[in-house]
């Protein structure tokens, strides 16, 4: 059973949901259509584009100019630039959601940049591998090394990524900045929702990727 | 003995520029007492002419006209032989067939700018009341007054609403200007290595070029068209410690390194023994050979007023509130005039305005001049900007 079957995707036509990644449907299907989005590390501007099929107003930021370069050549509106650097210009309540979708991890300052995510935007979506994941814990238990996977194929020496966490520190990382979690998903190998009513060491256990839809601490609904 | 050389004398006479100042090549668009250009220091100037040229026809429902607005030294002539230098057009890179403006799809315009010396009037020009040349007499023009002069003139053309207008340096600040006094009548924007203000390090330097020209005996206060003379010494000094600026270290270094100039050893004398001496020299004689002195100085103190966060309240995002423009800022790793960070302070006013913008830095080690240059990438996003925007705006969108 494919992920497009399992989620509501209301608003994406068959033809554009048929090649996109499952983080980017999960995370499209998060957001309200005609809302405004900032995408930190936007990369080639899938994910915007999606969004904007759905008729969301959509930025983005991307480190790469050839990344730059691909989502202009698809009409969006990218600015090259670094979520640890430029995250600060941008001024509060800019946006309704701001979305980090597989970037949190490579950010030298993680706190910061999550709590200039919940500043410029009334929701935040963030998407990062789950270093808690059972494949992740076999490799360091088992094979003594620091773990690579399928989608993390990086060596400790090579890898952008200097910030990996687990589901679970995640989730102690929002409390710690009264960050309140209105929906959380963790993604298996597979791309599969983990079911939602298993219990938490489960979640940090099977899944491969969390996703969160964040929103300020005491002014949630 | 010391051997001395000063910058040689242009080839070109004088008589070659001055037609072009009151009788261009180009054409013109006259506005008389009628219609007076509105200038920021206070005063109506009447009559007054534009010098243009076009390139491609003008669609249907008249959506495909793009305006370029030239630099500090350039011109009209954007892609045709330059009337006085023989040379080919200034951005032939980014206009012509299967450039990033193709005037196959594209109806492009480029007019010299009011205080300009290629047909628009200005300090060269004669003045009507006087019947002699303006010289220092001329009202001092602003980067809003060439833009108002500039939007009278697509007036005059027909045309409501602009599908792009793209500049960079001076021409970039023109870019935002419009954007900012005519938000609704610019589809899309193109900004090059250009900043919303002039920095203090830019004024310093066009302070020292015009400091060059005053000091030249030949400027006579700027009534030197009536001696029948030109400062062209002063000039060629304020071009040459310009035209360091538009380069960088690195490209200079590639370029000429140490190496001398057609010699082994040093002559032990101020002549040109580098050739980066040469080449400054050059520079500054050919300059002269086409541009006036006094438009010199009228053009850099426009771009030293240029301030557009001061024009709203000291808020730069005030300038674009609600502004549906498409926005594209380019800038260059190397360019210390203009530097990123300037661009980046546009691309923050333009998101904390909810402004459609795009933002990318080009690497590259030309500096400032690189915008002129062949340099793919810049020509990439441009390509990928304006086609996206021509098809948002229902344009053909082909090889253009």
């Amino acid at each position: 059973m494919s992920v497009q079957e399992v989620l509501p995707l209301g608003g994406v036509a068959a033809g554009q949901s048929g090649q996109a990644r499952a983080d980017h449907l999960l995370v499209a299907e998060m957001v309200k259509p005609g809302s405004r989005v900032l995408d930190v590390g936007c990369g080639d501007g899938d994910l915007l584009q999606l969004l904007e099929a759905r008729g969301i107003d959509g930025r983005g930021i991307e480190l790469s100019r050839e990344g730059v370069n691909r989502c202009v050549a698809k009409g969006l509106a990218v600015v090259q630039g670094d979520a640890d650097t430029d995250l600060v210009n941008y001024p509060d309540d800019a946006f309704d959601y701001v979305i980090l979708s597989q970037t949190l991890q490579a950010t030298r300052q993680p706190k910061v940049v999550l709590e200039n995510l919940l500043r410029i935007g009334h929701r935040a979506i963030v998407s990062f591998p789950n270093f808690g994941f059972w494949k992740m814990r076999l490799q360091l238990l088992i094979g003594g090394h620091m773990p690579r996977t399928e989608n993390l194929p990086a060596t400790w020496y090579d890898t952008a990524n200097i910030h990996f966490c687990t589901i679970k520190d995640f989730v102690e990382l929002c409390d710690a900045i009264n960050v309140k979690m209105e929906r959380s998903v963790a993604l298996d190998l597979y791309g599969r929702p983990v079911p939602l009513n298993l219990p938490w060491w489960v979640w940090n256990m099977f899944g491969e990727q969390g996703v969160f839809l964040l929103t300020r601490g005491g002014q949630g609904k | 003995m010391v051997g001395v050389k000063s910058v040689p004398s242009p080839a070109i006479s004088a008589d070659d520029r001055s037609h072009e100042v009151d009788h261009p090549s180009s054409p013109v668009a006259q506005f008389g007492a009628d219609q007076p250009l509105r200038l920021d220091c206070g005063v109506d100037l009447s009559p007054f002419q534009i010098a243009y040229q076009t390139y491609g026809e003008l669609n249907a429902d008249r959506s495909n006209a793009v305006l370029i607005c030239h630099a500090l030294t350039g011109d009209q002539h954007v892609a045709n032989v330059h009337p006085v230098t023989g040379k080919s057009g200034w951005w032939e890179t980014l206009v012509g067939p299967g450039r990033p403006l193709d005037p196959r799809h594209y109806f492009i315009i480029c007019s010299n700018v009011i205080g300009g010396c290629m047909g628009s009037t200005g300090p060269a020009s004669i003045n009507p009341a006087t019947g002699k040349v303006w010289g220092l007499d001329f009202p001092v023009i602003t980067i809003p007054d060439m833009v108002r002069a500039q939007a009278m003139l697509i007036d005059r053309l027909g045309i409501d609403t602009l599908f792009a207008v793209v500049g960079g340096s001076m021409g970039g600040m023109q870019v935002l200007q419009w954007t900012a006094a005519y938000p609704g009548r610019v589809y899309s924007a193109l900004a090059i290595a250009c900043a919303t203000r002039h920095s203090a390090q830019n004024i310093a330097f066009h302070e020292l070029g015009r400091q060059a020209v005053m000091a030249d005996p030949d400027w006579h206060n700027g009534g030197y068209a009536d001696q029948g003379i030109h400062p062209h010494r002063g000039l060629a000094v304020a071009r040459m410690a310009a035209h360091i600026t538009y380069l960088s270290d690195a490209a200079l270094h590639r370029k000429f390194g140490r190496r001398m100039q057609d010699r082994e050893l040093p002559t032990f004398s101020f002549d040109a023994d580098f050739q980066v001496e040469s080449y400054l020299r050059y520079q500054g004689s050919s300059f002269v050979e086409r541009f006036d002195a006094n438009a010199y100085l009228y053009l850099t103190r426009a771009m030293d007023y240029f301030d557009i966060a001061a024009d709203h309240g000291g808020v730069l995002a005030k300038a674009f509130a609600g502004i549906q423009t498409r926005f594209c800022v380019v800038s260059f790793t190397s360019d210390w005039l203009f530097p990123t960070s300037e661009s980046r302070a546009l691309v923050h006013a333009l998101n904390a305005s909810s402004a459609r913008v795009s933002f990318a830095e080009i690497e590259t080690d030309r500096g400032h001049d690189a915008f002129l240059l062949d340099v793919p990438e810049f020509f990439d996003i441009s390509r990928a900007f304006l086609q996206s925007a021509g098809k948002a705006r229902g344009l053909t969108a082909k090889d253009g």
